[in-house]
């Protein structure tokens, strides 16, 4: 029984379709990373599965619950059991590095205040940021705002951690301070799905690669599979020209 | 309620109302140009006019912009016939709508001239543009750019603060509702055809600015 | 010209000033009035526009007409709507009441605008990000998008409230005794029109110049602080 499926997935933005026909097994503790053109719907579908983009149709499954876009009570029960991690950090501009990460787990889930906060501190620890806790978003660095994202997401114990291209808005040189926590989270084993362009990192990282195009998954293997020897023909055109520097 | 809505008797004098409508753009589209001639004189009084031609522009502005313009157009009708000028009504309320829009306008001049990056000067300069050239291609179409939604935004303003005419007996849209008023007491009918009036040349006014900014200027501007 | 000059010293009588000065309080309160509870109605107006549920639909779009409708007659139009409106049902009100809800109305129309365009200001991505971990659209509002918004909200606000001022004049022609109805008063009182007016006119700027310098002060100080961490 898979921990996350996604049966017939289909989203469309007016006439444009986004994601056609999107089916996808994950199990826990896999690593699954998505690549693809631009375009090709790989941020589509981390939003479609948190909820942030309509679906027309098709389902996802977790942990044996089978939920509904169009019930709310089934999405905010799937937002419980999903983080996502954004490619702009997307942190609260008005509250410190700590509010930020303590703000959803005290104010949604409700949980104490001292225990909300013991987390928060630690998780921060975590990715390294524990001397700030009280700086505020702009007056951090591309990446430390990131790894903040990163212990935001973490916060409220997700069961599966969806990364949208989380180093693609950073400066080279803070590209790895993030990539190493991630590398932590993995090692932790949690289950997560990564849309990237870092083709090294997903190489090392991933126990899967789905390789999608024009909003449709062409190709699912092993890493070594898609990267060396791709069966699909645009697979081979895409891993052709990522690798062929 | 004691009263039953009888639309037909305003619709008959729609017409009329229309007429009012009229009269009330061709106020408010000459004041707005008044306005803008003042405006352009003001900023540049306020920009390069040294000490003492900045500081009557500066007082011209400030006090327009802070009393309001009926009690403006009452000074001009009521006070002005004791030094001997006297100004039918809607001459009165033309100039106290012209001079109120020109201190607003000032302002946004200034903010057009001073948007004007010396850049282009230079670079007009450099082609070999003589100054009226550069004024003519350069710098004109630039503020006009730059300023249309301020200067959009007036004239709607404009258009609604014609509706003060009616005080003094102009027979522009308010005006004419008024009369309309007296004659038939249909009270509501009329008010609300007349505020659906006003809707519909504030919204074609609108329309209008927006595709000649886009077409003829490239300038960016939203239509709702 | 002459007459005006010997006129000044029974103008400026007692009586005659506390008059005027009682006027001025009246276009102050009308004015306050207005846009506090037109505040209050328009940040309601915003939030409610904010909803996504079928279920508040028609209200929003009622609000959405409302809005439209009132930013575009003129203020003078909606005075007699109101008053007229107040006749035929019956309302035994004061015609200060009638000019109260009008300016609760324009006011209402207008502020949720400004404070439409606040919420807006709030990147969309940050309120994704809040909408993704489960927040409330309560929430939202509360914990991320007004603490951030105020500062773009209070100065348009402010700007409203004191072209409000030089609009309540309109509010003359039904009959309130603000400032500028008791100017014509004093016209009526045989006084020469420029000293009516003209004292009017100087009450006006006397209210109205303090609090615009007031506000250009407020919106250096946000501004400064709004791009303060870039």
């Amino acid at each position: 029984m898979a921990f996350l499926g996604i049966d017939g997935l289909k989203a469309r933005y007016g006439a444009h379709v986004v994601l056609d026909d999107i089916s996808l097994n994950i199990d826990k503790g896999e690593i699954v990373s998505l690549i693809g053109p631009s375009g090709s719907g790989k941020s589509s579908l981390l939003r479609a599965l948190v909820g942030l983009l309509p679906t027309e149709e098709g389902q996802v499954r977790v942990e044996s619950e089978t939920i509904d876009y169009r019930d709310k009570n089934a999405v905010r029960r799937l937002r419980d059991k999903l983080a996502i991690v954004f490619q702009q950090y997307n942190l609260f501009q008005n509250m410190d590095v700590l509010r930020n990460v303590m703000l959803a787990p005290l104010k949604v889930k409700h949980w104490p205040q001292e225990e909300c906060r013991r987390e928060a501190e630690m998780l921060l620890e975590k990715v390294g940021l524990g001397s700030k806790l009280h700086a505020y978003p702009d007056e951090l660095s591309g990446g430390q705002q990131q790894r903040v994202a990163l212990a935001r997401a973490l916060a409220l114990r997700p069961q599966i951690l969806l990364l949208d291209e989380v180093t693609s808005a950073l400066d080279p040189e803070l590209v790895n301070e993030v990539l190493d926590s991630v590398r932590l989270l993995a090692r932790d084993g949690m289950t997560m799905i990564i849309v990237s362009h870092e083709m090294a990192f997903v190489r090392e990282v991933s126990s899967r690669v789905a390789m999608m195009a024009s909003g449709r998954i062409i190709e699912v293997g092993a890493p070594d599979d898609i990267f060396l020897n791709p069966q699909h023909e645009r697979a081979r055109d895409f891993v052709g020209k990522i690798l062929h520097r | 309620m004691n009263y039953t809505l009888q639309f037909g008797q305003v619709i008959d004098r729609l017409p009329y109302l229309a007429g009012g409508a009229w009269l009330s753009l061709l106020l408010a589209t000459l004041a707005f140009f008044g306005g803008m001639v003042l405006g352009v004189f003001g900023a540049m009084a306020k920009l390069w006019g040294g000490r003492v031609l900045g500081g009557i522009a500066n007082a011209y502005v400030v006090f327009f912009t802070n009393t309001p313009a009926l009690v403006q157009v009452y000074f001009l009708y009521f006070a002005l016939p004791s030094f001997g000028i006297i100004l039918p009504p809607f001459e009165a309320v033309l100039i106290g709508l012209t001079l109120n829009s020109g201190a607003y306008m000032t302002e946004i001049q200034r903010a057009g001239f001073l948007s004007i990056h010396r850049n282009e000067i230079e670079a007009a300069e450099t082609i070999g543009l003589s100054p009226l050239q550069t004024v003519w291609y350069v710098i004109v179409p630039h503020i006009v750019r730059t300023l249309y939604p301020a200067l959009s935004n007036q004239y709607i303003l404009l258009t609604l603060g014609t509706s003060m005419a009616a005080i003094f007996g102009v027979e522009e849209l308010t005006g004419r509702a008024l009369s309309l008023n007296a004659e038939t007491f249909r009270s509501i009918e009329i008010f609300t055809i007349t505020a659906a009036l006003y809707m519909v040349v504030t919204f074609v006014a609108n329309a209008l600015l927006v595709f000649v900014g886009r077409y003829y200027f490239r300038a960016r501007m939203r239509l709702l | 010209m002459h007459s005006s000059l010997s006129q000044l010293s029974r103008f400026l009588s007692y009586y005659n000033l506390e008059f005027l000065l009682q006027a001025a309080l009246t276009t102050l309160l009308l004015s306050l009035s207005g846009c506090v509870i037109g505040f209050v109605l328009g940040f309601a107006i915003a939030v409610l526009r904010q909803t996504q549920g079928w279920l508040l639909l028609p209200l929003r779009i009622v609000a959405v007409f409302f809005v439209e409708i009132f930013r575009r007659i003129p203020f003078l139009v909606t005075l007699f709507l109101v008053f007229y409106a107040c006749q035929v049902l019956e309302l035994d009100v004061s015609v200060f009441v009638v000019a109260v809800i009008s300016t609760c109305i324009i006011g209402a129309a207008f502020l949720s605008e400004v404070v439409r365009t606040g919420f807006d200001s709030i990147s969309r991505q940050e309120r994704e990000a809040a909408q993704a971990m489960n927040f409330s659209l309560a929430q939202v509002l509360i914990f991320i998008v007004i603490p951030q918004a105020w500062k773009v909200i209070l100065p348009p606000t402010f700007a409203f409230f004191l072209s409000f001022i030089k609009d309540s004049a309109l509010a003359s022609q039904l009959g309130v005794v603000e400032l500028t109805y008791s100017a014509k008063v004093m016209n009526n009182k045989g006084f020469s029109p420029e000293l009516g007016f003209g004292a009017a006119l100087v009450l006006y700027f006397i209210i109205s110049y303090p609090l615009a310098r007031l506000g250009q002060y407020m919106e250096k100080r946000l501004g400064i602080s709004r791009h303060r961490r870039t």
